[in-house]
């Protein structure tokens, strides 16, 4: 019996099919003027890739820059523009588009059967929007970047920096218009767009965790936006609604910021557990384990996620009873992450499990967003917050989370669907040992950040104590390593477009609709549109569909 | 070893010598605090061991080779309920201890001793009761509840003390509380958490606990000859907020004396509590808080006090209780509750500096 | 409304008609095309909502707060010009509603006239608009150009402050009727820049009209357009009491 699930065609005959969404029309003209969902989603996967990579090479300066306890490869205002930009670049062109805008745009429509998402003018929309946003923080870094921090406190942001807090705003205005876009494109398309037969408890789960990051989208980035304009309206000609020295609240600008910074987490991570809902099944060959209960669970971290935002205030003054309310709606917004990593867990068993890339990021994912969600609580607690919040107990929190649950899952995606996306399969052996780097790396990297954290080194400094030395010289050793093992992806990522295997239309005998056609799919991904007859996960029914096939044929 | 690069060595032993999971305990909340935080640890790990543990055993167990055919399982209400009550439950069990431990740190008690802190880029500027100022450093006793508080004149800051586990935001425009009790003398770390621009990562400090004698020396060695209070009595003088504010009958402002902790009917209907945040509002905004019986008539001193001379007016005002005149002439180390109250001989109060300390110059 | 009407109308009858030259390629009827553009706009205004959302909390927390300075701020608004623009921004709906009527009747030219209305009107309120904030750059009420406190502190002179029957307020009050007026040039600010963004709309669409667009039994854009501009006089139902009329009385 092999170890591997992945069935291929016959390598001397096969041939990737002639027609497909690559090669319907060419030129530069047709890919930027195109209204093919998959098409946008690759023009999407291209610039966040460049953009993770800025954003990366930025973290590689902190990670630099904190080797010794003194600021000396550069100065703290340096840092501080550094640190600022990474993180810009990473939450707003980054983590917010990743999944979504890239497999979601891609496999969202293929999955409940229809031919494209219901509005593809807005969805080309959202792609230059996003790129408008892009540029701006471009722009910024170039024309001497802004140091305010990804979060814009005011009145640091209005009336005590000197640098781009204009263009950054602009951007990030930008930028969130189109994740609006994305996700209200997201809804529309999976209530009106559905093939005959898909009834809500039977398309995958991946499309669930989109729904409920989409409402997210639409309701929360809103009001960031007003957010951005009152501090740019602030900057300029000098409004007072922020501004204590002519009666306003500088905490109503936290309120508005965290009511959508705080849900813009659950924004990045949904989409991700989406993916992992998607890989754990194909790979253990089994129904996810309580399908009702992970749909379910993803609406309730939406819902409940819009009503914990004070939990980044839990030290800045607002009173001890709305402190308790946070804390408590924190503790229930955890519950349902718990839910989900178990019925992942249990959805191994009595599996038939093979441990092909997708399975092995799958893994890293559940290990790091395990801890990730656990430390979560820690700062969720307010007592333990105290003492925690405003530490590199915080950025070790968040890139569990965020890089270590986040990005494994988008690296699974990205590896579970390349021979759908392009056709040829990725080389194996190397993908593996990817995988491996990257899990060795992050832990490096980020396991000493919670030490540092818990002994009280602020986050955000450009020097420090020398006693923290050694755990960062540990945390920039790994960063180095996770340098490799996102490398990696890249490089081999590319040589298989030209290289790999011929994927064939399932390699993996998945059951989902996108895996029923040809790869790389028609520009209207179906021949004749698909009539769902069966749930979602239904492996019994993908072995009567080949036994038909066998039929048919011979 | 000769091809480990010695840097790295000496890093590694020290390191292994050095090694601490969490920072010094060094006041009475902290234990406290740690138990909560080893709690958390605990369930944590045997949290993840048990994903872990499945998923290896899983792994080993229906891995292809071994178990070629999966078995579809729909799910299980019972198990999923099970792994829905038992995190709930043990998180609502955090949620609880961690509440208290918050009120705790957020509640200071009837016989604190308060020093005010004023954050701005890039210091922070202590000052004790007594007079003594201080700049990115806090001098304080073991064994005697410390309340801070704390404003800043800029954007936000943020006072961290990790060996005290406790942080508290100083916010522009308006004052916030923490308190503590130092236990074990020594030497800490004093942060600013709260990213506040440039050099942020130099708005550091330290805090010194000194011994209850060591305070009282360090307290006698540095003082700056007036103490707070008197400072804000000079500044009380020369704004001439004595001209209303006064016992006469005729007087068209309240009389200030013993108004502090008391509850002020407003004309506005209603009550407040005449605390430390209320005073600050009363001298900057007063048209909102006119106490009832009184004509609105006083003027704004916003932008005319600073921070710190509200601070010593605020001061000055809370002491107006007691004999004042007596005070000034005593030590400040009255302050502490162990203290005698004598004056070190020959200690006079300094002349008055210039009236116009505290004020904003303009 | 109905989930998914492709459910009822399957794939199998959609390839035997003939479908209509609006029609986009990837939807299966007409029906689900409309469904989808309709329902898409609906979010689309619900996010518009939780944007002005946030305008709408500051004004509740600061209005809480700073009364004194609200009533005196409100007294600077002028209601005779601001009913004036009520009234045209509901005659201005309902010319659009009427428009919507007419294409969906196809009639060409009552389309034209009837967008062609709604643009005046709406180019009216924006004019008036215009007037109201000259008078407030004039007597130096835009926050952070020069705001002055005169209105606020000598009541008796300044006409509007005088007709009110103000009295003079303390400085650290009057000195929050700039929030008051910050308020004010955020929310018309961004209710005007709505205005603006549909005026355009509108002249593309009269322009659109006149070459027989709209009429052709496919009004989905009309349709769409006319909600946003709905929506646009809501915001300004809400506004209008909010800032010139409750508290005027105090």
């Amino acid at each position: 019996m092999s170890d591997t699930i992945v069935v291929l065609p016959d390598q001397r005959t096969a041939r990737i099919p002639k027609t497909n969404y690559l090669t319907k029309e060419n030129g530069l003209l047709s890919w930027l003027l195109t209204g093919d969902h998959k098409r946008i989603a690759i023009l999407y996967l291209i610039s966040i890739t460049c953009f993770f990579f800025v954003g990366g090479a930025l973290a590689g300066l902190i990670r630099l820059e904190l080797l010794t306890p003194q600021s000396d490869l550069m100065a703290t205002d340096t840092y501080n523009k550094v640190f600022t930009m990474h993180g810009v670049v990473m939450i707003f062109l980054f983590l917010v588009p990743s999944v979504p805008a890239t497999l979601g745009n891609f496999f969202i429509p293929m999955m409940i059967g229809a031919k494209d998402l219901a509005l593809p003018k807005v969805n080309l929309l959202s792609w230059y929007l996003y790129m408008v946003g892009g540029i701006l923080v471009l722009y910024t870094m170039v024309s001497g970047g802004v140091d305010t921090g990804w979060t814009f406190t005011t009145p640091l942001s209005t009336h005590y920096v000197n640098t781009n807090v204009l263009s950054t705003g602009l951007a990030v205005f930008v930028a969130g218009f189109s994740s609006i876009f994305t996700g209200l494109n997201f809804i529309v398309t999976i209530h009106k767009m559905r093939a005959p037969g898909m009834t809500w408890f039977r398309m995958p789960l991946f499309v669930w965790a989109h729904y409920a990051a989409s409402i997210l989208m639409v309701l929360g980035t809103p009001v960031l936006a007003i957010a951005i304009v009152l501090v740019a309206l602030e900057r300029t000609i000098g409004i007072g609604v922020f501004d204590p020295t002519k009666g306003g609240d500088p905490l109503l600008f936290q309120h508005l910021f965290w009511f959508y910074s705080h849900p813009a987490v659950y924004i990045m991570i949904l989409p991700g557990m989406g993916v992992i809902s998607e890989t754990i099944s194909t790979f253990s060959r089994k129904r996810v384990f309580g399908y009702t209960a992970v749909a379910f669970s993803s609406v309730a971290i939406a819902v409940f996620g819009f009503f914990v935002w004070a939990h980044h205030m839990f030290i800045m003054g607002i009173s001890n009873y709305s402190v308790l309310i946070f804390s408590l709606l924190t503790m229930l917004v955890a519950v349902p992450s718990a839910i989900k990593i178990f019925n992942w867990t249990f959805t191994l068993y009595k599996g038939s499990i093979t441990f092909e890339t997708p399975m092995l990021y799958t893994f890293g994912f559940m290990g790091l967003f395990t801890i990730g969600g656990l430390t979560g609580v820690f700062l969720g607690t307010s007592g333990t917050d105290i003492h925690l919040t405003e530490t590199y107990f915080i950025v070790a929190h968040f890139h569990f989370v965020m890089v270590g649950g986040m990005l494994m899952a988008f690296l699974a995606g990205i590896h579970f669907w390349w021979p759908k996306m392009t056709g040829r399969m990725y080389p194996e052996k190397i993908s593996q040992l990817a995988a491996v780097v990257t899990f060795i790396g992050f832990n490096l990297t980020f396991f000493p950040q919670f030490i540092l954290g818990t002994l009280g080194m602020p986050r955000r400094y450009a020097s420090y104590p020398p006693e923290f030395q050694i755990l960062n010289v540990f945390s920039t050793a790994g960063a180095t390593i996770l340098g490799v093992g996102y490398l990696l992806p890249v490089l081999y990522l590319t040589w298989s477009l030209k290289y790999g295997a011929i994927a064939g239309n399932n390699p993996w005998q998945a059951t989902g609709l996108e895996w029923q056609t040809q790869s790389p799919p028609l520009t209207e991904n179906f021949v004749e549109l698909p009539i769902m007859d069966h749930e979602a996960y239904d492996y019994d029914w993908l072995e009567r569909q080949k036994e038909k096939e066998v039929a048919s044929v011979g | 070893m000769s091809h480990i690069s010695p840097t790295i060595w000496q890093f590694l032993v020290k390191w292994m010598t050095n090694f601490a999971l969490y920072p010094p305990e060094a006041s009475k909340i902290a234990p406290q605090m740690d138990a909560l935080y080893f709690f958390m640890v605990l369930v944590s790990l045997i949290g993840l061991t048990i994903v872990i543990l499945l998923v290896t055993s899983f792994s080993l167990l229906y891995n292809k080779k071994r178990h070629p055919v999966a078995v579809q399982i729909e799910g299980s209400t019972l198990l999923e309920a099970t792994w829905t009550i038992i995190p709930l439950g043990l998180f609502l069990v955090m949620f609880v201890w961690g509440a208290l431990i918050y009120f705790r740190v957020f509640t200071p008690p009837a016989n604190a001793m308060n020093i005010y802190v004023v954050g701005k880029q890039w210091m922070w500027k202590v000052e004790h009761p007594g007079g003594q100022h201080e700049i990115n450093a806090l001098h304080i006793p073991t064994g005697q509840p410390i309340q801070l508080t704390l404003i800043s004149q800029d954007v936000f800051h943020s006072f961290s003390i990790p060996a005290f586990r406790v942080k508290r935001e100083a916010i522009p425009g308006r004052y916030t509380t923490v308190w503590f009790e130092a236990t074990t003398p020594g030497t800490y770390h004093l942060f600013c958490t709260q990213y506040c621009g440039t050099e942020h990562s130099h708005m550091t400090g330290d805090i010194v606990v000194l011994t209850p004698e060591d305070f009282k020396k360090w307290l006698a060695s540095s003082t700056s000859g007036a103490s707070l209070a008197q400072n804000g009595e000079r500044l009380f003088a020369s704004l001439s907020c004595a001209a209303c504010h006064n016992t006469r009958p005729d007087a068209r402002g309240p009389s200030l004396a013993s108004v502090y902790g008391s509850k002020l009917p407003l004309s506005s209907g209603g009550t407040v509590l005449a605390d430390d945040a209320y005073l600050r509002e009363a001298i900057l905004n007063p048209s909102q808080h006119i106490t009832q019986g009184y004509a609105p008539i006083m003027p704004t001193y916003q932008g005319q006090v600073s921070e710190e001379g509200v601070i010593a007016l605020v001061e000055y005002i809370k002491n107006l209780d007691s004999d004042y005149r007596v005070q000034q002439t005593t030590n400040t180390t009255e302050l502490l509750p162990e203290s005698e109250g004598k004056a070190p001989a020959g200690q006079k109060p300094a002349v008055p500096k210039g009236a116009g300390q505290g004020m904003v110059k303009q | 409304m109905s989930d998914s009407p492709a459910i009822a109308h399957g794939a199998a009858d959609s390839a035997v008609h003939e479908h209509p030259p609006y029609q986009r390629h990837h939807f299966a009827t007409m029906a689900q095309q409309n469904d989808a553009t309709n329902f898409a706009m609906w979010l689309f205004l619900l996010t518009e909502i939780m944007f002005f959302g946030g305008l709408f909390t500051a004004y509740l927390i600061y209005r809480n707060w700073y009364y004194p300075a609200f009533v005196a701020g409100s007294h600077q608004l002028s209601i005779p010009l601001g009913g004036l623009n009520t009234l045209l921004l509901i005659t201005s709906s309902f010319t659009m509603a009427m428009g919507v009527w007419c294409a969906e009747t196809r009639r060409k030219s009552g389309l034209v006239l009837c967008l062609t209305l709604t643009f005046i009107l709406g180019l009216g309120f924006l004019g008036i608009k215009t007037i109201e904030y000259s008078e407030k750059i004039e007597k130096h009420h835009v926050p952070g150009f020069h705001y002055s406190l005169q209105s606020f502190l000598d009541p008796a002179s300044d006409p509007a402050a005088k007709a009110a029957g103000d009295k003079p307020m303390a400085l650290d009050m009057a000195r929050h009727t700039e929030v008051y007026f910050s308020l004010y040039f955020a929310m018309t600010g961004m209710h005007a820049l709505h205005m603006i963004i549909g005026i355009g709309i509108l002249g593309f669409m009269i322009f659109r009209a006149r070459a027989g667009a709209y009429t052709t039994g496919h009004v989905t854009f009309v349709e769409n357009f006319g909600l946003y501009w709905h929506f646009v006089d809501i915001i300004w139902i809400f506004l209008f009491p909010l800032l010139y009329l409750i508290s005027r009385h105090q």
